[in-house]
């Protein structure tokens, strides 16, 4: 049983460490008080999921998706999500952006970074 | 080379190089803004028109970007169901954007209008791209072009609470936009292919893998977070209280519709009839969190004071009559959902624009200080009653038709006790219309000093608002005008063509 847990982890790591990852990531997005330290939870999800795709796009052996000698017959790793992910880290960076200027505006009219004390301020006003 | 032919990337690319100008035209002078906003969103409008009729005339239109064919290039996919939402959305997004001019100035702080109006030109080119793409990934790409700038317009009021507002939603919507983004890899693993109609042809053959069960949820979550369906819904009261009242009319009417849209067109036309219900049946949980969200929402509506916020819970309500249909996935049902997406586009837009043109004018949204407010404001509350008559489902208005044709479908699959719900469902709605009809027409009259010695508002926003009144009675009568278009659609969801 436990050989097989093994076997499902070691032949299938790369999945694995984006799940972990995702799932730190996650954890902190909603368990974090702190605003930024949320915001950087948000981009661990995010790098998880980028991971994800990277590592789906492997081909054991492959080589870079570009013309070899070989031709077509050439071994090479699957190029679109590389390029899928280029648009996805874009994303990323403006969302982080947008993010933390909120988290700026926030802090110079409350004065507050944390969660709970923001509601409570919010809630007084 | 006719640009009839090229009229689908135009409705994008057109738009994109107008958010251009609009900035450029701020920079020399703020005045410049509004006239290019209306000219390039008057454009996409009557673009969207000409599409839908080229739809109705000779069928889907499919146009390749660049001219690559679908496995390698992205595909735009105008077909009845998509050429419907979009002239839907175009209309409303119109209607608001004549709404928005007197209400931003009052609302916004001058100094960020121009940033506001490249804003809500890049979140319609966002929904627009949404609706027409054929491609999952370019969905999830305009997906994000819409919600980053949903996230700084809300944010966009002089009041400090929407700083909040905007942040726990692109929280929440980042969440939703990384489950989405994962989805789609799954289905990129189980059947290689990003093009929607080759993923729907190549998926029926890995049905019983957990690859597509994983994508199918993750995609469900996301699409269900972005659309404020009911327990996912939390950011959604915040976010439509806190922000402009214009950029409210267009989040409530326009990005709502279109998220659903997105969810219907992944239930429908990427995983088929087929897998909902038979490999993976969710239709019946779907249906019943549907039914659960009408009631909820409309218990919280009756639960407050603030008038947005009231018409935001309501928005939970309805959403669930949307994903009722989506439940009893049969060709009535759907018709009356689609039905009920124009409807309750129109119906919604009205009410918040009510609400918009109330703050305007008094300075609140506490229903509490609103007692007579009919007297001050006839025009307004004579459009909330048609509008909230049409929430409530009285004849002859679209919501009573859409509703109708809910029942007769729930009717049809044997589903009596989830009819019942939807008469529930309006009663409660009678609730909290009611509510606001009563103290606006019985309240006490406090502001006896201002009456009708003043004009009620700019005409700027009188007219989108009656207009919408309007048709929630006219297309109520005359249904069989938007049904044209929405049995073919509700077929083709159901594989049909």
């Amino acid at each position: 049983m436990i050989e097989v847990i093994f076997d499902l982890f070691t032949s299938h790591y790369n999945y694995w460490m984006a799940i972990i990852l995702m799932l730190i990531g996650l954890y902190a997005l909603i368990a974090k008080q702190n605003l930024v330290k949320k915001i950087i939870g948000l981009n661990i999800f995010q790098t998880a999921i980028f991971l994800f795709y990277i590592s789906f796009a492997e081909v054991t052996g492959g080589t870079a998706p570009v013309y070899l000698p070989e031709g077509a017959e050439a071994l090479y790793v699957n190029p679109l999500p590389h390029v899928l992910i280029l648009t996805a880290i874009v994303v990323g960076v403006s969302i982080t952006a947008v993010a933390l200027s909120l988290i700026v505006r926030i802090y110079e009219e409350y004065g507050v970074m944390d969660e709970d004390e923001l509601m409570k301020v919010v809630r007084e006003r | 080379m006719s640009i009839m032919e090229q009229l689908p990337v135009l409705l994008i690319i057109g738009p994109i190089i107008a958010a251009l100008i609009i900035l450029a035209a701020g920079w020399h002078d703020r005045r410049l803004c509004y006239p290019v906003m209306l000219l390039s969103i008057t454009g996409q409008f009557i673009a969207s028109l000409v599409l839908l009729l080229q739809v109705i005339q000779d069928g889907t239109i499919r146009y390749y970007l660049g001219g690559w064919a679908p496995p390698l290039g992205i595909e735009l996919v105008i077909d009845s169901f998509s050429g419907f939402i979009l002239s839907t959305i175009m209309l409303l997004a119109l209607l608001a954007i004549v709404y928005a001019r007197r209400s931003v100035e009052a609302e916004v702080p001058a100094e960020k209008i121009v940033s506001f109006y490249v804003l809500v030109q890049l979140l319609i080119i966002g929904l627009v791209g949404m609706t027409i793409t054929g491609d999952v990934f370019n969905l999830y790409v305009f997906l994000e072009i819409s919600s980053i700038a949903t996230y700084t317009l809300i944010a966009g009021t002089r009041s400090p609470r929407s700083y909040v507002a905007g942040f726990n939603y692109l929280i929440m919507g980042s969440i939703a936009a990384g489950f989405i983004l994962l989805g789609i890899g799954y289905l990129y693993v189980a059947t290689g292919t990003l093009n929607m109609a080759e993923i729907a042809m190549l998926l029926p053959a890995s049905y019983e893998l957990s690859t597509v069960h994983a994508a199918f949820l993750f995609l469900m979550i996301g699409f269900s977070i972005k659309a404020a369906f009911f327990p996912l819904h939390l950011w959604l009261p915040d976010a439509y209280t806190e922000s402009p009242s214009a950029v409210t009319v267009i989040i409530s009417t326009v990005m709502a519709k279109v998220s659903v849209y997105a969810m219907i067109r992944i239930l429908f036309t990427i995983f088929t009839t087929a897998y909902i219900i038979e490999s993976f049946p969710v239709t019946e949980f779907i249906l019943l969190i549907a039914t659960i969200a009408i009631v909820a929402g409309a218990i919280l509506a009756i639960a407050q004071n603030d008038l947005k916020r009231m018409l935001a819970y309501s928005s939970i309500s309805q959403i669930g009559y949307i994903m009722f249909a989506v439940g009893v996935a049969n060709q009535i049902a759907l018709e009356g959902g689609l039905l009920h997406i124009l409807g309750h586009a129109m119906m919604k837009g009205c009410l918040f624009m009510v609400a918009g043109l109330i703050i305007y004018r008094m300075g609140t949204s506490n229903m509490l200080e609103l007692r007579g407010v009919a007297g001050t404001m006839p025009i307004s509350c004579a459009a909330f009653a048609l509008a909230g008559a049409s929430m409530i489902g009285i004849p002859p208005t679209i919501g009573f038709m859409s509703k109708y044709y809910l029942v007769l479908g729930a009717f049809e699959a044997g589903y009596w006790l989830y009819a019942a719900v939807l008469l529930i469902g309006s009663l409660l709605a009678a609730g909290y219309i009611w509510r606001f009809i009563e103290i606006a027409y019985f309240g006490d009259h406090h502001h006896k000093g201002d009456q009708t010695t003043t004009p009620e508002g700019p005409i700027s926003m009188i007219a989108p608002m009656v207009c919408l009144a309007l048709l929630c009675l006219i297309l109520g009568i005359f249904v069989e005008m938007p049904m044209e278009i929405i049995g073919p659609a509700a077929m083709i969801l159901l594989g049909g063509i």
